[in-house]
C-alpha cells in the first residue's frame, strides 16, 4: 500500500492531474449510461401503466420484474450486425452516432453535481453548455445526410429546422436566466438561487421556465416534437438505416440528452443541488442541507415530465412546430426579458442586487 | 384567433387537462392487463379453434361420409373421398382439413346432421413443416378421442340455445 502511494506521489503534477480528472469522468459517465439504461425501462414502465398495460415484467434481475429488460436490450443490440448502406458516405455514416453522442456526455463536465463540485468548473459555463448542446445536431444532420435515402434526409431536415427555431428560444430563456443571477458559471447560478423555492428562478422566471422546458423537449426529439423520428411518416427518419450498436448510440445520445434538459432545467430555474426546505428555521437540519440528493429527486421529476409528455401528447404537425417556434416562444421570451429588466431596475425580486 | 381561444392556447389549458388524465391513469386507475400464458380470458363454449371428428361411446365414429360440410365451407378447405366400409355402412376414406384454408366460420360444425365434425376450444398449435397443416381424419379423430369430455361439455352447455 505504501509503495502504491510512493509510486502515485512520485508521479509528476500534471500526471497525477489527469488521472484523476479520468476516474472523475468515468465516475460521471458509468452511472450516467446505467441510468440511461434503467430509464428506457422506466419509460416503458410508465408510459404503460399510463396506457392501462403493465411494461416489461418478464425479463427479471435481483427478483425485480422487468430489471433485466434493458440490459437485455443492450445484448441483443450488441450481438446484432451493424449494416452500413452501400451507397452511403461511410466514413460520415459511421461517425455520425459519435457526433451526435459526445456533445450529450460533454455538458456534464460544467454541470455542478453537488455543493462545491464541478468537473470542470469553467467560467462561461452556460456558454459552454449553449455551444454543445447545439452541436449535438450536427450527428442528426450527418447521419441523415450520410444514409443517401430519402427518409433519412427528411429526417434530418426536419431536425435541423426544429432546432435552429427552438435554439433561439431556449438562448432568449437562458438570457433571463444570466440576468437574474448575474454570472455565467452554473455553480454561481445556482448560489444566487439560495433561500428556498421562492427564490429560485422558476417563479419569477415563470414563462421562461417553461419556455425553456418546452424548448428542451424539441431540442431531444422527443414527444410531442419527434418529426425528425416520425415512424408512421418516415419510419425512423435519420437513423432508419443505422442497426446494431450504430442504433444504440443515437438510442443513448437521446436519453443523454433527456437526461441532460432535466438536469440543466433544474439548475437553472429550480436550485439545482439547493434544498426546498432551506430557509424554514423549524425544518431539521439535515433536510435544510443541500446535497445531491436534491439535485437527483428535480432531476427526476423533470425526466419523468418527458416521459408523461410523450404518453399523453400525440405529434405536432410540422408546422405547428414551426409556428410555436418563431411565433409564440420568441416573442414570450422577449417580452419578459424586457419585463424581468424592469423588475431588475426597480429592484424586485429575490436577485435584486 | 378569438380572445378565448387565444388565451387558451397561451395558458396550455387543453394539454393540462390532456396530463391529468394520464397522469389519473398512471395513480389511480388499474392495468387491465391479462398476463397470458399465465391468467387467460374466459371463453364461449362456442370459441371456434381447432377441429376435431367425435366417436360414439361405442367407439364408431360419427361421420357418416354426406359431404354437407365439403358443400358448407366456404374457404373449400374440406375434401373428402368416401367408401363403403366391411359393416356394410358409408365411412370416409379421407377427410382431409386445410388449415390454411380455413377462416373457421363453423359452417361445417352446423352442418353436421350427427355432430361429427366439431371446432373445439384449442387455439394455442402450431406447425413447424410444411404439410402439417393438413389435418387428416386421423389427427382429427385422435384430437376428438382426446378433448372428447370438453367438447361434449361444450354441446351441453350450448345445447340451450340450439
Amino acid at each position: 500500500m505504501s509503495g502504491l502511494i510512493d509510486l502515485w506521489m512520485g508521479l509528476p503534477g500534471q500526471l497525477r492531474y489527469l488521472v484523476v480528472t479520468l476516474l472523475q469522468i468515468v465516475a460521471i459517465l458509468l452511472p450516467l449510461i446505467i441510468c440511461v439504461a434503467l430509464l428506457t425501462l422506466v419509460e416503458r414502465k410508465v408510459i404503460g401503466y399510463m396506457q392501462a398495460r403493465v411494461g416489461p415484467n418478464r425479463v427479471n434481475l435481483f427478483g425485480i420484474k422487468g430489471l433485466g429488460q434493458p440490459f437485455a436490450d443492450v445484448v441483443k443490440l450488441l450481438i446484432k450486425e451493424v449494416v452500413v448502406p452501400a451507397r452511403s458516405n461511410q466514413f460520415l455514416f459511421v461517425i455520425a452516432p459519435i457526433l451526435a453522442l459526445v456533445p450529450a456526455f460533454a455538458t456534464w463536465a460544467v454541470i455542478p453535481l453537488w455543493p462545491g463540485f464541478t468537473l470542470a468548473n469553467v467560467d462561461a459555463g452556460l456558454l459552454y453548455v449553449l455551444a454543445l448542446t447545439s452541436a449535438g445536431v450536427y450527428g442528426i444532420i450527418l447521419a441523415g445526410w450520410a444514409t443517401n435515402s430519402k427518409y433519412a434526409f427528411l429526417g434530418a431536415m426536419r431536425s435541423a429546422a426544429q432546432i435552429v427555431a427552438y435554439e433561439i428560444a431556449m438562448g432568449f430563456a437562458l438570457v433571463g436566466v444570466l440576468m437574474a443571477g448575474g454570472s455565467l458559471n452554473l455553480g454561481d447560478i445556482i448560489e444566487s438561487q439560495r433561500g428556498g423555492p421562492g427564490s429560485w428562478f422558476w417563479l419569477w422566471l415563470f414563462p421562461l421556465f417553461i419556455v425553456y422546458f418546452i424548448s428542451g423537449v424539441a431540442e431531444t426529439n422527443r414527444a410531442p416534437f419527434d418529426v425528425a423520428e416520425g415512424e408512421s411518416e418516415i419510419v425512423a427518419g435519420f437513423h432508419v438505416e443505422y442497426s446494431g450498436m450504430a442504433f444504440a448510440l443515437f438510442f443513448l445520445a437521446e436519453y443523454a440528452n433527456m437526461i441532460l434538459v432535466a438536469a440543466l432545467t433544474s439548475v437553472f430555474f429550480f436550485g439545482g443541488w439547493l434544498s426546498p426546505f432551506e430557509g424554514y428555521p423549524f425544518m431539521p437540519a439535515f433536510l435544510q442541507a443541500p446535497g445531491f440528493h436534491w439535485f437527483a429527486i428535480k432531476l427526476s421529476f423533470f425526466l419523468f415530465c418527458f416521459l408523461w409528455f410523450r404518453a399523453t401528447f400525440p405529434r405536432y404537425r410540422y408546422d405547428q412546430i414551426m409556428r410555436l417556434g418563431w411565433k409564440v416562444f420568441i416573442p414570450i421570451t422577449i417580452v419578459w426579458i424586457v419585463v424581468e429588466g424592469v423588475m431588475v431596475y426597480f429592484k424586485v425580486g429575490p436577485w435584486a442586487v | 384567433m378569438s380572445t378565448t381561444s387565444f388565451f387558451k392556447t397561451l395558458f396550455l389549458t387543453e394539454l393540462i387537462q390532456g396530463l391529468w388524465v394520464t397522469l389519473r391513469q398512471l395513480l389511480f386507475r388499474p392495468s387491465i392487463t391479462i398476463m397470458y400464458p399465465e391468467e387467460k380470458t374466459p371463453q364461449s363454449p362456442r370459441f371456434r379453434g381447432l377441429h376435431a371428428q367425435r366417436r360414439y361411446a361405442n367407439g364408431q365414429e360419427r361421420c357418416i361420409a354426406c359431404k354437407l360440410c365439403e358443400a358448407v365451407c366456404p374457404a373449400l378447405a374440406i375434401t373428402i373421398e368416401s367408401d363403403v366400409a366391411e359393416d356394410g355402412t358409408r365411412r370416409t376414406t379421407r377427410y382431409d382439413i386445410d388449415l390454411f384454408k380455413c377462416i373457421y366460420c363453423g359452417f361445417c360444425e352446423e352442418a353436421c346432421p350427427v355432430d361429427a365434425i366439431v371446432e373445439t376450444r384449442i387455439h394455442e398449435y402450431h406447425m413447424e413443416h410444411r404439410g402439417e397443416n393438413i389435418m387428416t381424419k386421423d389427427k382429427l379423430l385422435a384430437i376428438g378421442e382426446r378433448y372428447e369430455a370438453m367438447i361434449a361439455a361444450d354441446k351441453a352447455a350450448d345445447a340451450r340455445y340450439r
